[in-house]
């Protein structure tokens, strides 16, 4: 058991992917000497050479679009985006060959890449840093998309998804990468299947729906909501595609309040597809409509107005009050 | 194949340079100048300035004042030069580093913080100053700026534009495709690449195994690199590229080849991957000295000139600083101002919502 940082655990879960299979590669802008600007892959180039992680020239399609043709050559890439707002250059590659090629060949090619993206807000930083562009990917069928919360699956989700087959495009919450957990990187026991959503606090009054950067949050509005005697669930999808929604249905069944929360905008983001799957799906079971709290339908403000867009404490226990009004 | 994406101190042989960094003046066939001392007067006090107001900005990121702060020390001879070059009815196209364009500009340098300091994403209005906002997706804007100079030939104006970029952008299909639509429509621009030798922590050899300068021939047009430290050879090289762009003569790519003398941004920490050695070496080449030396040499300036130009960025430094701190920040229903240019019913529902919610904590 040792304690890690969110990114430290990332880096010890690439450490064991790349020890594991020769085949694994590292590729990405600053992924080398400079370990990533968060540093997620630090010392992993001193270790295992530049050859198998490798420093890629300033372009984001060259960076997915190599990596399809390597793993194409039977390799597992790896690639690192820098920051969220930086995928969209790659978003070509993602969509239209990453995501289809297995199909388009009728299932004799696999394309074992994994694209990591530090995603989210709350850092402080200047603009297209601070994105969460998990709905673009999650309407693209074909790919697998999810996002870590926590130290401890942020160890395992990443190798479970540096060994999976299909693509998987990993989000990481940046604003959570400085924290701290244990981690048991002794034994594979503990691993929760990476596409299964957990229920990480129990609850009878309400479910909150979360996952990623907004996870925490919850935990914390569950907490403060206890002492107003309020019992919050709160579920960790993990994975966004594909969907946990037994999980998800059998909570919204129990609690028959259901808030999802996320950083992106509400409108037409993941949410979306939540609601209406529990509207369809426990009708009967609800005391009140699925509620969502989320960004706005705006730009990313700038980073003096991000405590307002992004969702806090207060937002979600303001949902959760609104359950109760219907 | 030539392998030649060197990047020592030394100079490649062909750099067009007209100022020695001993501050001697050097002739070059093909681009000459011929500066008034007023002139040459003038840019020397353009370098100071805006050197000043980019050390300032770093004092004020250090006091938590800004966000962050990407610093353009050791490139202020490219962006003068470059920046000098341009006239009023040409259009500039930045990155996120070009405070020296933006000066030669007349942007108010306190407008540049805006965007660091975490208030807004802009701040200035282009149109008045034909001087772009910044962009910060690497290369993007390289081709608004094609864009724009088929405006300027469609529209048969005197005018052209100036695309600013780093040499990591080069690699970015963007940039490669900016190249391909100016060379077919024979655009009036001028690519400026400020090679600073850093794309964060790596070298220009992770972008190129040529000098970049040397792309621009496989693109159809012309390609050439200038001492980027020398404010003189810049102004020469891009006035003379400007002037082909207006006359119908379509792009040029100019290399200017300088360094980074700081950290990428403040957030970045080059000690994890350049060795010291690199600064030192570059130290000796430095854009504002050479001018000085040639200044002091040629009996153009004496001291008091010299002392008032430094009086002049004490003064800009402290009203930046005090400007800066004036800074208001952002009413919080402003994340709802100018997202569509009339009404929208979505984002006039999220901002009534949201003013009910903040209401509700006042109650
Ligand atoms: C599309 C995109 N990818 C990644 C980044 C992150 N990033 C910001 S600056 C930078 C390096 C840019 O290097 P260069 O083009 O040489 O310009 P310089 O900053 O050295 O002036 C990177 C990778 C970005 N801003 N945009």
């Amino acid at each position: 058991m040792s304690v890690l940082t969110l990114s430290k655990a990332i880096n010890e879960g690439l450490r064991k992917a790349m020890e594991d299979d020769p085949k694994v590669l590292i590729m990405g802008e600053d992924v080398g000497k400079l370990g990533g600007v968060f540093r997620v892959t630090d010392g992993l180039q001193k270790d295992f050479g530049e050859d198998r992680v490798i420093d890629t020239p300033l372009a984001e399609s060259g960076i997915v679009g190599t990596a399809i043709g390597l793993a194409l050559r039977g390799y597992r890439p790896i690639c690192e985006i820098q920051f969220d707002g930086f995928v969209f250059p790659a978003a070509d590659q993602i969509i239209t060959q990453l995501a289809k090629m297995p199909l388009r060949s009728l299932g004799a090619i696999k394309l074992p890449v994994v694209v990591r993206i530090p995603c989210g807000g709350g850092i402080g930083a200047v603009e297209h840093h601070s994105e969460s562009p998990e709905a673009y990917f999650t309407h693209t069928g074909g790919l697998r998309v999810v996002a870590c919360s926590n130290p401890a699956d942020a160890y395992s989700m990443i190798q479970q998804a540096v060994r999976c087959d299909d693509p998987v495009i990993f989000f990481e919450p940046k604003r959570r990468y400085w924290e701290k957990a244990d981690v048991d990187t002794s034994s594979t026991d503990w691993w929760t299947p990476f596409d299964e959503a957990t229920v990480v606090r129990q609850g009878t009054d309400v479910t909150l729906l979360a996952y990623g950067p907004m996870v925490k949050t919850c935990l914390e509005a569950a907490t403060a909501a206890q002492e107003e005697g309020r019992s919050l669930e709160v579920i960790d999808l993990r994975s966004l595609n594909p969907l946990d929604f037994p999980k998800v249905m059998e909570s919204a069944r129990k609690t028959g309040r259901v808030v999802v929360v996320h950083e992106a905008p509400v409108y037409n983001g993941f949410g979306a597809e939540l609601a209406a799957r529990i509207t369809e799906s426990c009708f009967y079971h609800l005391e009140s409509p699925v509620l969502r709290v989320g960004g706005f339908s705006t730009p990313y403000p700038p980073s003096k107005l991000e405590e307002h867009y992004l969702p806090d404490l207060d937002r979600v226990l303001e949902a959760v009050d609104r359950t109760f009004t219907f | 194949m030539t392998v030649d994406a060197s990047r020592g101190a030394d100079a490649p042989p062909e750099l067009v340079q007209l100022l020695t960094p001993e501050g001697e003046r050097v002739e070059h066939p093909d681009y000459d100048i011929d500066l008034t001392p007023e002139e040459v007067r003038s840019l020397y006090r353009d370098l100071v300035l805006v050197r000043r107001v980019d050390l300032e900005a770093v004092a004020l990121q250090r006091q938590g004042e800004l966000g962050i702060w990407a610093s353009l020390l050791g490139q202020e001879a490219a962006q003068i030069g470059s920046g000098r070059a341009l006239t009023d009815a040409d259009m500039a196209f930045p990155t996120y580093r070009e405070h020296g364009v933006a000066w030669c500009r007349d942007v108010d340098p306190v407008k540049l913080l805006g965007l660091f300091r975490g208030v807004n994403h802009g701040g200035w209005d282009p149109a008045e100053h034909n001087f772009h906002l910044y962009t910060i997706v690497i290369g993007s804007q390289t081709l608004h700026a094609v864009g724009y100079a088929m405006g300027i030939q469609r529209d048969g104006a005197n005018a052209a534009t100036i695309a600013y970029f780093g040499d990591g952008a080069t690699s970015q299909g963007d940039v490669n495709e900016s190249f391909i639509w100016a060379s077919v429509f024979n655009a009036p621009i001028v690519f400026f690449c400020q090679n600073n030798q850093w794309a964060i922590s790596e070298p220009l050899e992770k972008q190129s195994r040529i000098p970049l300068y040397r792309r621009a021939s496989g693109f159809g047009f012309p390609g050439i690199r200038v001492d980027g430290n020398d404010v003189f050879a810049c102004l020469a090289v891009t006035r003379q590229a400007l002037k082909n762009a207006r006359e119908g003569q379509g792009p040029t790519l100019i290399e200017a080849f300088t360094y980074r003398m700081g950290a990428h941004t403040t957030t970045d920490d080059p000690t994890r991957y350049r060795v010291a050695s690199e600064l030192e070496a570059w130290k000796l080449k430095d854009p504002i000295e050479r001018v000085k030396a040639f200044l002091v040499r040629n009996e153009l300036a004496d001291q008091a000139f010299l002392d008032s130009v430094e009086a002049e960025a004490e003064d800009l430094g402290a009203d930046l600083r005090r400007r800066c701190l004036e800074m208001p920040d952002p009413e919080p229903l402003e994340i709802f101002d100018h997202v569509y240019t009339g009404p929208h019913a979505l984002v006039a529902e999220e901002r009534a919502q949201y003013a009910a919610y903040l209401e509700g904590f006042e109650r």
